[in-house]
């Protein structure tokens, strides 16, 4: 493990992971934690509770900022575990010399956010910091949610099983690179950020049984299938052809050199349920995205690995996304 | 960029039908061949497009890929980077590159990690924003670590021209700009006396199709001509690379050797004048230049001519850069990789102690690399 820490570290990825395991799993293990799910389940299984932070820049970006994003990371991640978001708490930590404006129109966007998912903020804390000490502002959001679907779990898939995507990928995290300075890259690019719940609540008032649901942030949806593979000891294999992007993020993959199921989602899932819920899985989702689709199966033909298969017979391992995402070159 | 729309102009490149059908006639021919043959394709974007689409699957038993060092990060050679390196942490620098270059492990380490411990190290998508960073910055001095082949040396050209027309002071330049051609005599014909011979297999050459956007298809006119290899400038998508690999094999199959263009659709004999004449204003060539893993090939790299040596940053900053040369690890084999005459899999340390997030070789350090390109796409699913 490297002696510094880089921002490959916290790329969603291998280095990620090894950041992870090496420093914090090492000193903080206990049998929650090392489940490693969107969410901890606790109390008897009643309630999933979670945290993160959002750091994004820039913090205005077509279709979101960094408030809806912070509930919306928050939120998604009581979903996946079939949980119905309740109370968040909100962090913030602004830079001297910040728009009390613009905060207010993050603020505002968190309670339209927040009402989408029928939760409240019910404790918070702010601090502010010199110049420099920060990019303009981070916020952190925990949150508690009541499990209202039961054994939802990244080390249940088996083979046979199907895996669903909610929409088309990788527009969340093409966004943010065309809105970027220094791209100067025209586009209607929107993120695909939004909050799940409703999409979970209609698949469990459908009477799916969900297997394992995960939202496909930093990674993409690379690390959370190479996550399935690992952590149920299975293959994925994934048609190609049929994982849904959109024209312009498939643009800009093959511009800068990325892979749209390596780009960042904040409103796109992976889902697995057995082979007879498919078809009424995809219904549903499709209800909500037209994109939506069956990527893919459980096998067994490479445990831990996650299969891509060419509409022209070729097959290809997808790996985890690995560095800094970084265009290539030549 | 600007105005650009994003339409998706590649799908007709990768459709199945048409690559099943590239693969039935060159099963086809490569039935009729009396042996085996071995193309080379010179550039890390052919590598990783054919390993990304899995271009060997399609392949029969007598028609082998052997990877080439056309790769800008993976060639440079570890004293290279310590300059980048050493050049990041002056005080009052800003380091400037493209892409990958970060993340390349010098003796100190990365400029990634030169920039963890406070360096500015930035990259960026074109060497022209080299000029906004330094009107934004008037204070420092911005160095573009310039890298690459003949495709992204025109666009340094075009930022110094700009830094002379508009008499901007504070951007150096540390140019390490290599040539497709002259590695490739190297490869087949070695002037090194270090080395008795390569043995090398190489039967034929895919060429890049961007270097000859710039340079033209006539810089590989000696390889039919002089060394006996067909040369075939081809595309990068897969139908494109399908078809490149069919005309060699057509080539074989007709006893012919010749320099063919398959990615007409933009590649010219002459190429790009414009950009050759800004090269040849800028630059010369140097005598030498050290690449990763293959050693000193003449006439290899280009320099600022002496004429503009105030914006050069190796002759500025000479007293704090290094200059010993630094030799790979023992137990890496990129030199017979990037020969041609070893696969990834064949090294004892590939996706053991070396890795895309630990490389050792420079074969494994930018996803160009065939190491890299091995171990993300996992050529492992046909063994």
């Amino acid at each position: 493990m490297n002696k510094t820490i880089t921002i490959a570290h916290g790329n969603g990825g291998e280095e990620n992971n090894e950041l992870i395991k090496k420093i914090f799993y090492k000193h903080f293990e206990n049998e929650i934690l090392s489940k490693s799910e969107d969410a901890a389940v606790i109390h008897n299984g009643e309630l999933a509770f979670t945290t993160d932070s959002f750091t994004v820049s820039p913090l205005f970006f077509p279709g979101g900022d960094i408030g809806k994003l912070a509930v919306c990371g928050t939120c998604n991640d009581l979903a996946m575990m079939g949980a119905k978001p309740k109370y968040l708490t909100c962090s913030v930590i602004i830079e001297e010399g910040f728009s009390t404006r613009e905060l207010e129109k993050i603020v505002r966007s968190m309670k339209k956010e927040l009402e989408i998912n029928g939760a409240m903020v019910v404790s918070g804390d702010t601090k502010v910091v010199p110049k420099g000490s920060v990019d303009k502002l981070f916020i952190n959001t925990t949150g508690i949610g009541e499990i209202e679907h039961t054994g939802i779990s990244s080390s249940n898939l088996q083979e046979g099983m199907s895996i669903l995507i909610s929409r088309d990928v990788g527009a969340h995290g093409a966004t943010i690179f065309a809105a970027r300075e220094g791209i100067m890259l025209e586009s209607s690019l929107q993120t695909d950020c939004a909050s799940l719940y409703p999409q979970v609540k209609a698949l469990m008032d459908a009477g799916i049984r969900i297997v394992a649901m995960r939202d496909a942030t930093r990674g993409g949806v690379a690390a959370v299938l190479n996550e399935w593979a690992k952590g149920s000891e299975v293959c994925i294999e994934i048609d190609e052809e049929k994982i849904p992007v959109a024209e312009e993020v498939r643009g800009i993959c093959e511009m800068l050199g990325f892979e749209a199921v390596n780009l960042a989602n904040e409103g796109t899932f992976v889902l697995t349920v057995n082979k007879e819920d498919e078809a009424k899985a995809l219904k549903v989702l499709k209800h909500n995205n037209e994109n939506a689709q069956i990527i893919g199966t459980v096998t067994r033909q490479h445990d831990g690995k996650v299969i891509l298969n060419s509409s022209w017979g070729t097959k290809r391992f997808l790996d985890l996304p690995t560095g800094e995402l970084l265009p290539r070159i030549c | 960029m600007a105005g650009l729309e994003l339409n998706n102009l590649y799908d007709d490149f990768r459709d199945g039908k048409t690559l099943q059908a590239y693969a039935r006639i060159i099963a086809e021919d490569a039935a009729k061949l009396e042996r085996p043959i071995n193309i080379m394709e010179v550039c890390g974007g052919h590598t990783h497009s054919i390993m990304k689409f899995g271009i060997p699957q399609m392949m029969p038993e007598n028609v082998n890929f052997i990877h080439g060092p056309g790769c800008p990060v993976c060639i440079m050679p570890k004293e290279r980077i310590d300059h980048a390196y050493v050049l990041a942490m002056q005080p009052d620098v800003i380091l400037v590159t493209l892409g990958d270059m970060i993340k390349v492990p010098g003796s100190n380490g990365s400029l990634q990690d030169a920039r963890a411990k406070g360096a500015d190290v930035r990259f960026v998508y074109s060497p022209m924003e080299c000029i906004k960073i330094a009107q934004e910055n008037p204070e420092k001095k911005v160095i573009f670590f310039a890298i690459g082949f003949e495709t992204t040396t025109p666009m340094t050209a075009v930022l110094l021209d700009q830094v002379i027309k508009q008499n901007i002071t504070n951007i150096l330049f540390h140019i390490n700009h290599v040539t497709v051609p002259e590695v490739m005599v190297e490869l087949i014909d070695s002037r090194d006396i270090h080395v008795d011979s390569y043995n090398n297999k190489i039967d034929a050459f895919l060429g890049p199709s961007h270097v000859s956007v710039i340079a033209g298809s006539k810089i590989y006119e000696k390889f039919p001509k002089d060394y006996g290899r067909p040369v075939v400038v081809s595309g990068f998508e897969p139908v494109d690379v399908m078809e490149g690999i069919s005309m060699i094999v057509k080539q074989f199959v007709e006893k012919r050797c010749e320099l063919e263009i398959q990615y007409k659709r933009v590649v010219t004999y002459e190429g790009n004048l414009n950009a050759q004449k800004l090269i040849e204003t800028y630059f010369d060539k140097v005598d030498l230049f050290r690449w990763r893993g293959l050693g000193n090939v003449p006439e290899s790299g280009l320099k600022l001519k002496d004429g503009y040596a105030k914006y050069d940053a190796e002759v500025i900053y000479r007293d704090v850069l290094p200059i010993a040369e630094i030799e790979d690890h023992k137990l890496c084999i990129c030199g017979d990789i990037l020969r041609g005459m070893a696969k990834p899999p064949e090294c004892t340390i590939f996706g053991t102690a070396c890795k895309p997030t630990t490389p050792i070789g420079s074969c494994m350090v930018s996803s160009e690399g065939a190491c890299a390109a091995y171990y993300k796409y996992g050529n492992l699913i046909t063994s």
